[in-house]
């Protein structure tokens, strides 16, 4: 086999699902110890691609070649056959069964048994060569997001994988983690491994790609071939297919405070808040750095009032609102952006309309002595579909068929609709491409200038530094630190989320 | 009360509770399989009245008792094979298709059963299996008799309790069969069929469901009768529940239900006449709700029970 063979190439790929063209004669090409950045903004046709190339989907044209061989890739098993695997966003782990038994599901055994001993010097070997432990007894439940991943990726290198397709991985790991994957991956490049890095982070895809290839609306949009060397705007605007300019920003003016949390400590879920003071005032954006699991869902929560504190003051234009409902706090103005949208955003089952009617579906504006009013409903919904240009075939949509860009956008409108006094949005804009994130993020800096303070509890420090007049750092259920916009730095944030540094 | 205890605890007491239990054991593990696969199977019941049926049929018309095993063990693996198209290969309702499976074995068995015997008065009757003791095993005092000297069907209950957790824990088949019943997009991408392995499991447990069923008309009876079955498919649905899907705790499951129904006919035969009989005819009963009741708490079921699988959803 000559080197200047690719491991694999897909030349003019096509798929269409009814009327909708998900792929259009695609091209893709990955060599031999190469990175690959696979770039697009969401519904770009990125992981139908990698589908066809996992074998979930047959192309309706198109070839894929494999070290120069024409192949044909009809189920995972084949796929795997030929040295691909792949770790998708949502692992396909068991999680009440033992790291070994998910390492070796679908192998063949030794006489008809398990290899127990056999597996266990595969995975020393593993280990070795590109630095990913793992302890083969123990349940996958009692993993770390990030030793879960690093699983699926052994998974995929014990079965002899040539090429991995990563699709989204560092969206589900803290910045620490992000470099140990980083440099697991370098070290597969050195024995000739291929990679596709799917990601919409454009700051990693520059560190870590060789090349890049962009798609919009199901075609290849570009090539980047340095993209160390390549600004991150350019790589926007092939994804986008326009300027991408970061929302403008007036000076901040802050007026009284008009959410107040002294000294509160509460129970969990997930890790208790201890002693945390914290302000937001009118017009002012503060925003909540921390690695996922440090007191942000409490802090959320207990703002909310779906979590009553167990000692300390939460205090909302003024008004002491420890004790109250969430319906009661809303009422005060409280707007809330959940970070799932999926379960406490919305209802997924019912009409999208009556999701976006959902907290005051009680109030004059929706119902009248105890009956709805379906007109005044749909027509809110309707109104806000328009404004917010939410893409759905209308309001009776089932909710859960709306993309998570869509979703989010109802979320907004159906916060924002109302003129909320303090808003708290936790993961505004996880999982969103740059245009969605970018209309979220406009729209906060809006009600901003409305006066309205707001509270962004996120895991994505740049978003932080763009929106953010303060930033307050979570660390282990307290604020670690509280920083001006000025003087925050991503350096700094880092050292404070780490716990390394702390003034509180 | 000494004669009474005198009267429950004598020789054959032991003896009885393997009996009862052999049954059990085998629609418990039958059910444990395709759970585990993430298919419940409430047709359990009527599996087990139409394969008491064919295998009491085929024995008594061919005089060959293994070929009646031979046709329940086929029956019931036909019954799962339905079972699982419904609800593997369709992902219907699980629950709606195994009721339907039920009362279309049981349909099927009364049919059947006029259509070769027509009306009697008596019930025809087999020549049944006859214990068969295993050399100087047998001679054990006090655990040798009831253990040793038994039906061959018993025999093979005691050895699928190890065969089935050794398949299930110490063989490719039984890992992929546990991750089709946890996470089968896992087992999918890693190229397992998951049609296939639920498929496979659904018509294991059917044919040991079969079995089950056969035991009780061709080794315990000897005759067919329709209320032979009389609801130890549901019980076994519990005892995986309270056997908390391992082969080893379902045994036990079924030796302990055993135990409580060989004791409560025992009481009934003490005559203890103040007491109603029925009293004791609920006994077994009222304590698979109580251990059902304490165990289910912390009972965990395979994570995709009762969900279909379909590929892609787009």
């Amino acid at each position: 086999m000559s080197p200047d063979v690719p491991l694999i190439e897909m030349r003019g790929i096509s798929k269409s699902f009814g009327a909708v063209k998900a792929n259009q004669a695609v091209d893709l090409v990955v060599g031999r110890g190469e990175i690959l950045g696979l770039l697009g903004e969401n519904g770009a046709g990125k992981t139908t691609l990698m589908n066809i190339l996992f074998g979930a989907y047959q192309p309706d044209a198109g070839e894929i070649f494999i070290e120069g061989k024409p192949t044909v890739i009809n189920s995972s098993a084949d796929a795997l056959a030929a040295g691909i695997g792949m770790v998708h966003q949502h692992f396909h782990l068991a999680g009440r069964m033992s790291v070994l038994e998910n390492l070796l599901i679908g192998i063949p055994g030794k006489n008809g048994r398990l290899d127990r001993a056999g597996a266990l010097v595969k995975l020393a070997e593993i280990a070795d060569r590109y630095g990913l432990k793992l302890d083969p007894d123990v349940a996958v439940s009692s993993l770390s997001i990030g030793e879960q991943q690093r699983l699926e990726i052994v998974k995929a290198l014990y079965r002899g994988a040539k090429l991995l397709i990563l699709d989204e991985p560092t969206a589900v790991l803290a910045p620490g983690e992000v470099e140990g994957l980083f440099a697991a991956l370098r070290a597969m490049t050195q024995q000739g491994l291929g990679i596709i890095f799917i990601s919409h982070k454009l700051n990693e895809v520059r560190a870590l790609t060789h090349r890049c290839t962009v798609l919009r609306h199901g075609r290849v949009a570009g090539r980047v071939d340095r993209p160390a060397e390549t600004a991150t705007a350019e790589m926007a605007r092939l994804m986008c297919g326009h300027e991408i300019v970061p929302p403008a920003k007036g000076p901040s003016v802050p007026g009284s405070a008009v959410l107040q949390l002294e000294r509160v400590s509460t129970d969990g879920p997930g890790m208790p808040l201890r002693d945390v003071s914290l302000s937001v005032r009118e017009g002012e954006i503060v925003g909540i750095a921390g690695v996922s699991g440090n007191g942000q869902r409490a802090l959320a929560d207990v703002v909310s009032g779906m979590l009553r504190p167990n000692a300390g003051q939460i205090e909302i234009g003024g008004k002491a609102v420890s004790r109250f409902t969430p319906r009661e706090v809303q009422a005060l103005g409280l707007g809330r952006i959940p970070e799932d949208r999926m379960t406490t955003g919305l209802v997924t089952n019912l009409p999208l309309a009556d999701s976006m009617v959902l907290p005051r579906v009680g109030t004059e504006a929706f119902s009248r002595k105890g009956l709805l009013k379906p007109g005044a409903i749909i027509a809110f919904a309707e109104e806000q579909i328009k404004a917010y240009d939410i893409r759905c075939p209308g309001p009776m949509i089932r909710a859960g068929a709306l993309s998570g860009g869509n979703l989010q956008k109802a979320l907004l409108a159906r916060e924002l609709a109302f003129d909320p006094k303090v808003l708290i949005a936790a993961q505004p804009t996880r999982g969103l491409d740059i245009g969605a994130a970018r209309f979220v993020h406009e729209k906060f800096l809006a009600l901003r200038e409305r006066r309205c303070g707001i509270l962004v509890i996120s895991e994505d420090l740049e978003e932080l530094l763009t929106l953010s007049d303060r930033i307050a750092v979570m660390y282990e259920g307290r604020i670690a630190g509280m920083l001006d916009a000025a003087d925050a730095t991503v350096a700094r944030l880092g050292m404070l989320m780490s716990g390394a540094e702390g003034n509180a | 009360m000494n004669a009474v205890l005198e009267q429950v605890f004598q020789v054959g007491f032991l003896a009885a509770i393997i009996r009862i239990a052999t049954p059990l054991a085998f629609a418990t593990l039958g059910e444990m399989f395709s759970e585990r696969a993430g298919v419940l199977n409430l047709g359990i019941e009527g599996i087990m009245l139409l394969s008491a049926m064919t295998g009491f049929t085929t024995a008594s018309l061919t005089g060959s008792l293994w070929l009646g095993i031979l046709a329940a063990i086929i029956t019931g693996a036909l019954m799962g094979a339905l079972h699982a198209v419904l609800t593997v290969a369709l992902g219907l309702s699980q629950h709606v298709c195994g009721i339907g499976v039920t009362l279309f074995g049981s349909g099927l068995a009364y049919f059947f059963y006029r259509l070769v015997f027509g009306q009697q008065s008596v019930p025809p009757s087999i020549e049944g299996f006859k214990p068969v003791p295993i050399p100087i095993l047998s001679d054990i005092p006090v655990i040798g008799p009831p253990i040793f000297n038994q039906f061959t069907l018993v025999y093979l209950a005691i050895l699928a309790i190890p065969i089935s957790a050794f398949l299930l824990y110490r063989t490719p088949w039984g890992l992929s069969l546990r991750m089709v019943g946890e996470n089968p997009r896992a087992a999918d991408s890693a190229g397992v069929s998951v049609i296939g392995m639920r498929f496979q499991a659904v018509m294991l447990g059917g044919a040991l469901m079969g079995v089950a069923g056969a035991f009780l008309t061709m080794a315990q009876f000897n005759a067919f009768t329709f209320g032979v079955i009389s609801g130890r498919g549901w019980v076994a649905i519990a005892l995986v529940v309270f056997g908390r899907w391992d082969p080893w705790r379902s045994a036990g499951a079924a030796l302990l239900f055993a135990f409580v129904d060989a004791l409560q006919l025992r009481l009934q035969a003490a005559g203890l006449g103040h007491i109603p009989y029925e009293i004791f005819l609920m006994l077994p009963f009222v304590l698979t709700i109580v251990a059902m009741a304490l165990m289910s708490r912390n009972a965990v079921a395979p994570s995709a029970l009762l969900k279909p699988f379909r590929r892609e959803e787009r």
